[in-house]
């Protein structure tokens, strides 16, 4: 059973009043994702596996195409009907730093979906309960909760970004280079982080990066990348 | 603001000091000045033991006038850049997470203001209406938010495109709850120089109306002491003790809150500089 569909997918930019360019960030991609899979997507940089990854998640408008998620065409979607559907897909994203707010705690970030409603009404000791386990989950210290992100690594940043989306307990996600801004003993833990959560929490995937090593160990199935094409392997 | 207090140079050390010690004299008014600032005595005293800035023409304590007028200089200064600045923000929030349509008009209505000019419109105000603080604070309310709403915008622009804030998208969140919980509070230190320095502009604007005689003589405030000086005298017979003081307390709290309001403008640019949100 497919929970992602993509059916000739097109995002093209336009530059320029009078002499109007379009650059063709996505131009007729088609593809699919079973759920429980992860899907690596390999390719350049600058070939827009990012603009691919916030279509999916409608955080931007497509040109043309469709996108469907468990059997519904976001992109026809009202606002109102998307905002719905939006806690049941989230984004990694590949500097962890700015993916937090700089001016919450961590504590906040990791509050937030549930201060929003997304996981039922729940009193103030449950949600610092629930707390309490995400940070041990993504191996986080109670400490780390009463700082800011800046006065965290970005190992430690990409683990809070971790918690807080498990904290919304989607069931797809985009990681777009969760682990490219981070070095390599990091990398690492990170990734094996992302798959024992992967696999605990039933998640389905798409994993972008540039790094053919790195989507080979993390993927079930790889695609590539080419002017805004994706060709799938096999 | 913890990285403000950890960058505290002199001058803005400096200007915090004024501005507590004008707080102060303005807080306590009551229990700090010796004299009912209305109540007649002998007039034209010189400084002396019971009268510390002697007295003015209809024999009125000096030093008291001086820390009953920081209420109203303070007061003023603070609540017209309020205003000003609580217009500038909601337009410039609405302007750069809204975009186009309504930023083009909110920013073109922000170019006519742009070239209003406040003094003379304050005069032509004060003419026709009976002299009063609120003119000053609806006038300076209603003109001075556009280079906030600027800064703002500018700053919103950015912001928006953070992925902390497509973040907070992605999790179903209402445009209001992002405005006001994400993006407001990363603007807040831009907006906090701007209020800073319009307050001084403010308090100078409400002495330079006093002083044309514009102002509301039923309030004691600074600009109004120094009117009295200069239409009554003081400045002729070379009363230099009812002129010096409230001159001198005008441009020590301006000074204070422009070192504040330059510093802090200087910890953005840097802050910018480094980590450009
Ligand atoms: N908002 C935008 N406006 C105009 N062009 C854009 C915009 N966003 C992306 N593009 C263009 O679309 C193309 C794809 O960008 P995208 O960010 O998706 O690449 P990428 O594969 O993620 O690259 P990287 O590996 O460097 O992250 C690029 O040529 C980029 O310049
Ligand atoms: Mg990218």
């Amino acid at each position: 059973m497919h929970l992602i569909e993509v059916l000739d997918l097109k995002k093209y930019y336009s530059t320029g009043f009078i002499n109007r360019q379009y650059t063709k960030a996505i131009d007729g991609a088609s593809f699919c994702i079973e759920r429980g899979e992860t899907l690596g997507l390999l390719g350049e940089s600058g070939c827009g596996k990012t603009t691919l990854g916030r279509l999916l998640l409608r955080l931007i408008e497509p040109t043309s195409g469709k996108i469907s998620f468990d059997g519904t065409d976001i992109t026809r979607l009202s606002r109102k009907g998307m905002r719905s559907l939006r806690p049941r897909m989230q984004m990694i994203f590949q500097d962890p730093e700015s993916s937090l707010d700089p001016r919450m705690r961590i504590r906040e970030s990791i509050a937030e979906p549930f201060k929003l409603g997304l996981r039922g009404k729940m009193s103030r000791s449950e949600m610092d309960e629930n707390i309490m386990g995400l940070i041990e989950t993504v191996g986080l210290n109670p400490e780390h909760l009463n700082r800011y992100p800046y006065q965290l690594s970005g190992g430690q940043n990409q683990r809070v970004a971790l918690a807080r989306i498990l904290a919304i307990n989607p069931e797809f996600i985009v990681a777009d280079e969760p682990t490219a801004s981070l070095d390599v003993s990091v990398q690492a833990q990170i990734l094996h982080l992302m798959m024992d959560l992967k696999r605990e929490f039933g998640l389905t995937m798409l994993f972008i990066s540039h790094d053919m090593e790195v989507v080979r160990h993390m993927s079930d199935r790889i695609a590539f990348m080419e002017k805004g094409r994706v060709v799938l392997e096999g | 603001m913890n990285e403000f207090a950890r960058n505290l140079s002199w001058p803005v050390l400096f200007g915090l000091l004024l501005l507590s010690l004008f707080m102060i004299l303005a807080a306590l008014a009551p229990l700090i000045a010796p004299y009912d600032p209305w109540e007649p005595g002998r007039p034209f005293l010189p400084p002396s033991g019971t009268h510390p800035f002697g007295t003015n023409d209809i024999g009125q304590d000096i030093f008291s006038e001086l820390v009953f007028g920081a209420r109203i200089s303070l007061f003023v200064g603070f609540f017209a850049s309020f205003v000003s600045v609580a217009i500038g923000t909601l337009i410039g929030l609405f302007s750069g997470y809204l975009r186009g349509a309504a930023d083009e008009v909110l920013m073109g209505a922000t170019d006519i203001v742009l070239i209003i000019p406040a003094l003379p419109l304050m005069i032509i105000l004060a003419a026709h209406t009976s002299p009063s603080i609120w003119n000053i604070v609806i006038v300076i309310g209603a003109l001075w938010w556009t280079s906030t709403a600027r800064v703002v915008r500018s700053r919103v622009l950015q912001l928006r495109e953070m992925p902390f804030v497509e973040a907070a998208r992605g999790l179903g969140a209402g445009d209001c709850y992002i405005v006001f919980k994400h993006i407001l509070p990363n603007t807040l230190q831009v907006i906090m120089a701007k209020f800073i320095l319009a307050v001084a502009g403010a308090m100078l604007t409400e002495a330079s109306l006093s002083f044309l005689g514009l102002g509301d003589s039923m309030q004691k405030s600074w600009g109004m002491m120094l009117s009295y000086a200069f239409s009554r005298g003081g400045f002729i017979n070379g009363y230099w003790w009812w002129y010096l003081p409230p001159g001198i307390c005008i441009s020590l709290a301006v000074l204070g809150f422009v070192l504040i309001g330059f510093g802090l403008e200087e910890l953005n640019q840097d802050e910018t500089a480094v980590n450009p949100l």
